[in-house]
Order: C-alpha cells, then structure tokens, then sequence
C-alpha cells in the first residue's frame, strides 16, 4: 500500500488538463465563429445580437454564482445548526 | 384481458418479496415490472375503463388513455431500474416499501376518479416514508416524519377537494378540475402542488431526500413528483398561473444548488428545477407544451436516476456524499464516473442526450406563445442546471482536487442499472421519434435542425466556460460543511424556538408576577405593622397551632353546653 505503487491517473498529468482546456476553449471559439456563418432562426429580437447563447450563458452561470455567494452570508449555518 | 388494474400486480409481487428470501425474491423484484410493462404494452389499449363498486360507490380503478399509459409504462421502467440497483439489499422493508411505492405510482396515474386517486396518494406518502426510515439514523427518523406530515397534508387537501367538488358539480371523476372550480379547484391544485414541489410547499423534498437510504432516494425520485405532474397535466393543463410557479420552480433551487455541499441534495434541489420545466409546460397548455411537459417527465426519471445512483453508489462505497470531503474518485470508481456523466449530459439537455429531446418542446412553446421574459429566465435556469447538476456533481465527486480517498468500483448490480438508465438516456436523445409516437396529443415536432443545437451548445459550453473562468480566478465557492437555511427553517427553527422562547418567556412573567405580588404583600404587611391598629391583639399573625387549639375550645365549650342542656 505505498505511494510508489499507486499509479499516475489521467488528470495528475498537468499537460493532460491542458490539453482538455485547450480543446475545450478551441470549441468555444469555434461555436462563436459557426454563429457568423450559420443562420439561426430568430424567434425573438434578442436573438438577433451575435453569439447570443453564448454570451447570455456566460453571464447567466458568473451572475448565478456571484449571487448564490452573497447568498451565502444570509442562509448558510454549520452543519449542526438543527441539532442543536 | 384488461380487466385487471396494472398495481395489483405491484402489490401481489410485495406479498411475495414478503414471503421468499435470495434469489427467488431478486426474481419477483425484476420480473415484476417487466410483466407488468408488457401488460400495459399489450393488453390495455387506450379507451379501456373499469370499474369496481364498493358500498354502492363505483371506483374507477383503471382509466386508460395515452396519458396515464405513458406514465405507465415511465413508472415500470423507473421501477426496473431501480429494482436492479438495489438487488444488493437484505432488508426486506425496503424492498416491501419499494415494491408498494411503485405499484402505488400506478395506481394513482390510473386511477379514474378523485377517490381512488386519493387512496393511492395516501399509499404513496406511506409507503415512501419507510424508505426514508430505513436509513436507522435518528436524522432519517425525524425527516421522515416531517416528509409524512407534508404528505399527509397534501392527502387531506386533496380529499376536502374532492368533496367539495362533488358538492357543486355531484361528480367525481378526475378529468380538467381547473381553478373555474373555485375553492374546490384550490384546494385540489394546493394538494397536487405539495407533491410536485412547489415554491414554499417544497422543504419535504430537499429535507427528505437526501436522508434516504442509498437505494431509497432512487425510488422517492421517480415517483411522487412524477405522480404530481401527471396530474397537474390531467387536472389543471393550461392554468395561467402554473406558468409563474413554474418558472419560480426553475429558478431558485439553482442558487441552492450551487452553494449546497450535500451532493444528494444538489439533486434534489436540481429535481425540483427540473420539474418546473414541467410545471411551466402544464401551464402554457397548448399540445406542444403539454407534450413537452410529459416528455420531460419521462426523460427527467431516467437521467435523474442515473445521478442519484451514481450518488448513491460513491455514498454506499465512500459512506460520505458531501462534496467537501470527496473528489478523485474517478480514480477508483472510473465507470460510474462514465455513467454519472452522461446523466449529467443528459439532464444539462446536451444534443444527442434525453433531456434535449423534452425540454426543447417547451422552450419552444414559450417562444411560440410569446412568452419572452419567462423565456429569458428559463434560458437562465437551463445554464444553471447544467451548471450545478451538469458540472458540479461529475467534478466534486469524481475530479477536483484528489481528495486521497481510494475505494472499490461501484458493485455489478448498481454498474448494470446506471448502464440500463444511460443507454436509454443516448436513446431517447437520438432517437426521440420512439418516445414522441408515445405522447398524448397530436403534434408535429422534432428537435434536431440546426437553429437548436447550435444555440444549445453555444449555451451549455458557455456556461462551461463561466465554470472554468470562476475556478481559475479562485472566484467558484468552495464546498463547506454547512447547512443553508430553506423553507424548512420555519418549522425546523422558527416555530420549535419561538414555542420554547413563549414558554420561557411566560415562565419568567409568572416567576415576575409571583415576586411582584410578594412584595407587595410584605410592603402592605410591613405598612401595617406601622400603623396603630397593628397594636391589637387580633391583627397578629397566629401560628395555625393556636387556631386549631382555639376552635377546640369552642367545640368542647358547645358540646359541655349541650350535654348539659343549657342551651335550650
């Protein structure tokens, strides 16, 4: 049961995280690039500004934390706070 | 062939799981729905009806049309799979509670008038709760019983409902009750809503939940919410106002989720969102919506399975399921990582993944009934799920930083249900026209062009992106020990204290008053004393003794009188 044994999983390789960001960020880019190409169907006027569902996701998931966060201060207890 | 109500097959089968012990009950457990998914498959055609008189009142115990055989058929599955997960388990109650839940799931969906719709919505509060009790701990106990009261409430509601509503209209079948019904529709919609979660009348799911056993909380997922759904779309379709409690419903479990550190409860926090998809589809009404609404059902049973059993896997080897004290178990565990990710693909509404296939139908009914702000928010709630459901289970349970903990692969019989839950999940995603023919209402819809599924990912990659921005910045909450205050806190907290702190307080008012009236009595004895009447012989205290001695005396004196007949 010693550590030499244990072997070296996917992600203790930091190039491998690397790697799955960069492919990662390289679909991103990507996306954006297809809404330039493609037509959307437009359903609202809001869908009309480009790149609308990626930035909107974006903001959507910081603002979603950023508030839970704040949250944080009002509702968050230890973890015996009903047993008491 | 079809005269034969689908849950007394259920309930035969808990009769049997009672009497045999190994593999003859592993037998029952699995067979058990696969019979009873063929019945409903082939023996009962849409349109059938039966009826059973008791105490010359007729019961409708099967009613089927499109709608309640889809949940049908859902609920046979839903109970296959879970039935699979928990082939491990010895304790025969749970398997009993299990069995009962299902088959009164069942039950309740087919059920053709509000009476017998509600002896099932009782069964199911019954025979969920020992699920929850069967965990031993004495948190189980007590989340138990409050998940029972919740229950049990809704049962009551529904109940005055259904007798209020037969006053006015002298009928009881359970067909559109609607709010036109006046308090009677109230009443019924509040009872309905208790079980589907909604905003306030939730704590029960995100109290109860996360205390059930490991195989418990699979089966309390699939059912009773889903039940509740079921008849929200029979009852209550096109409702204006479940719009708003819909998209509430969507909205603010996100927030929850986010910063809850109990991984189970992240689920179920992310259930009650998830069911707000379908609240929402129920309200707007029109046949796209609807349809949305049940496919949504269907799809959200399946993958929302697949995540809690691949919880409850990490929590049955681990023994801890928060998020603070696992990651890296991907190391250990590398195929229910696999599992676990395609449920949360799934329910991030991925392409090619079952949750796309639902809840495009009633985004796009939003959009085709010109809701555009609720569509804004739950475009909003769409990032969160895969936000919190989508990314933060995989990656604080399997990835993060190494937590060092280093365990067993989840067991083959849990392994072979995540399997069976993710396969259909890939299914129903590429395949949807399977589960389109199976929906209610007539309507031409499909889910793949390129409009969809370029935004889709556009969103959901995005909202990765936010992920992975947050983490780098060190700006991403970290897991802690904690618990966040819910609706709960008024029962748990607020009432409990505010008793103990009236009793205190009138304790302390009664021992006030008490010294209060001491004092001044002595003040009015002490005054007294002063004064010149105190001089008399009369106005001194007397020891009792002496009270007792002189009324004696009297007494001897009347009875010498007496006898002596001096007083006549």
């Amino acid at each position: 049961m010693s550590d030499e044994k244990e072997k070296t999983y996917l992600f203790d390789r930091p190039e491998n995280v690397e790697r799955l960001l960069k492919g990662f960020y390289a679909i991103c880019i990507l996306l954006v690039l297809a809404d330039f190409v493609l037509h959307r169907h437009i359903g609202f006027d809001w869908e009309k500004i480009p790149a609308f569902y990626a930035i909107y996701g974006f903001v959507a998931c910081v603002l979603l934390v950023v508030i839970a966060k704040k949250m944080r201060n009002i509702v968050m207890r230890k973890e015996d706070y009903y047993d008491e | 062939m079809s005269e034969l109500a689908p849950f007394l097959l259920y309930f035969a089968a808990a009769l049997l799981v009672a009497l045999t012990r190994g593999l003859p009950r592993q037998v029952i457990l699995l067979v058990t729905p696969v019979v009873t998914g063929l019945y409903l498959w082939l023996g009962i055609e849409p349109g059938t009806h039966v009826t059973f008189t008791v105490m010359s009142y007729e019961l409708t115990l099967l009613r089927a049309d499109k709608l309640s055989l889809l949940f049908g058929y859902l609920f046979c599955i839903a109970s296959f799979i879970a039935g699979i997960f928990s082939l491990h388990v010895k304790d025969v109650k749970q398997h009993i509670a299990g069995v009962v839940y299902a088959g009164s799931a069942l039950g309740a969906v087919f059920a053709g008038d509000l009476i017998t719709l509600f002896i099932f919505w009782e069964l199911l509060a019954i025979s969920s709760v020992f699920l929850i009790w069967a965990r031993g701990t004495e948190r189980a106990l007590k989340a138990g019983m409050r998940y029972l009261v919740f229950q049990v409430l809704s049962g009551v509601l529904l109940l005055a409902g259904a007798l209020v509503y037969y006053h006015n209209t002298g009928s009881l079948t359970f067909d559109h009750i609607g709010l036109d019904a006046g308090v009677a529709g109230w009443l019924i919609l509040i009872a309905f809503g208790i079980k589907s979660a909604f905003p306030f009348l939730h704590s029960w799911l995100t109290d109860g939940y996360p205390e059930a056993t490991v195989t418990g909380t699979v089966f309390l997922s699939a059912f009773t919410t889903k039940v509740a759904v079921y008849a929200l779309a029979r009852g209550f379709a096109g409702e204006e106002i479940l719009v708003y409690i819909g998209v509430t419903m969507a909205c603010f479990p996100i927030f929850y989720a986010v910063i809850e550190n109990d991984l189970r409860k992240v689920l179920a926090y992310s259930l009650i969102n998830q069911v707000g998809f379908m609240v929402t589809g129920i309200g707007i009404g029109t046949a796209l919506a609807l349809n949305g609404a049940v496919a949504h059902a269907f799809s959200d049973v399946i993958f929302k399975g697949l995540l809690f059993m691949s919880m409850g896997a990490v929590l049955y080897r681990v023994g801890n399921i928060n998020g603070s004290d696992l990651g890296g178990l991907y190391k250990s565990m590398p195929k229910t990582t696999m599992l676990c990710i395609v449920g949360a693909l799934s329910i991030s509404a991925f392409p090619l993944f079952s949750g796309f296939v639902s809840k495009s139908m009633v985004m796009t009914a939003l959009m085709q009934e010109d809701y555009g702000y609720f569509w804004l928010l739950m475009l909003f709630a769409s990032a969160g799920v895969f936000h919190h459901a989508g990314i933060k289970i995989p990656y604080f349970a399997f990835f993060a930083h190494d937590s060092g903990i280093r365990t067993e692969e989840a067991p083959r019989n849990m392994l072979v249900a995540m399997s069976v839950a993710a396969v259909l999940c890939i299914f129903i995603g590429t395949q949807p026209q399977y589960l389109y023919a199976l929906l209610p209402w007539e309507v031409a819809y499909w889910p793949y062009d390129m409009t969809h599924v370029l935004a889709q990912l556009q969103l959901l990659f995005f909202s990765a992106l936010a992920f992975v921005w947050l983490n780098k910045k060190g700006l991403y909450p970290p897991e802690l020990p904690s618990v966040n205050l819910d609706m709960e806190w008024f029962y748990r907290r607020l009432v409990p204290v505010g008793v103990q702190r009236s009793l205190n307080l009138l304790r302390s008012a009664k021992g006030a008053t008490l010294t209060r009236a001491t004092a001044q009595m002595q003040g009015v004895q002490t005054e007294f004393g002063k004064s010149p009447m105190a001089k008399y012989y009369l106005s001194e205290s007397w020891p009792t003794g002496s009270m007792v001695f002189w009324i004696s005396a009297i007494l001897a004196a009347f009875i010498l009188l007496d006898i002596f007949g001096l007083g006549h």
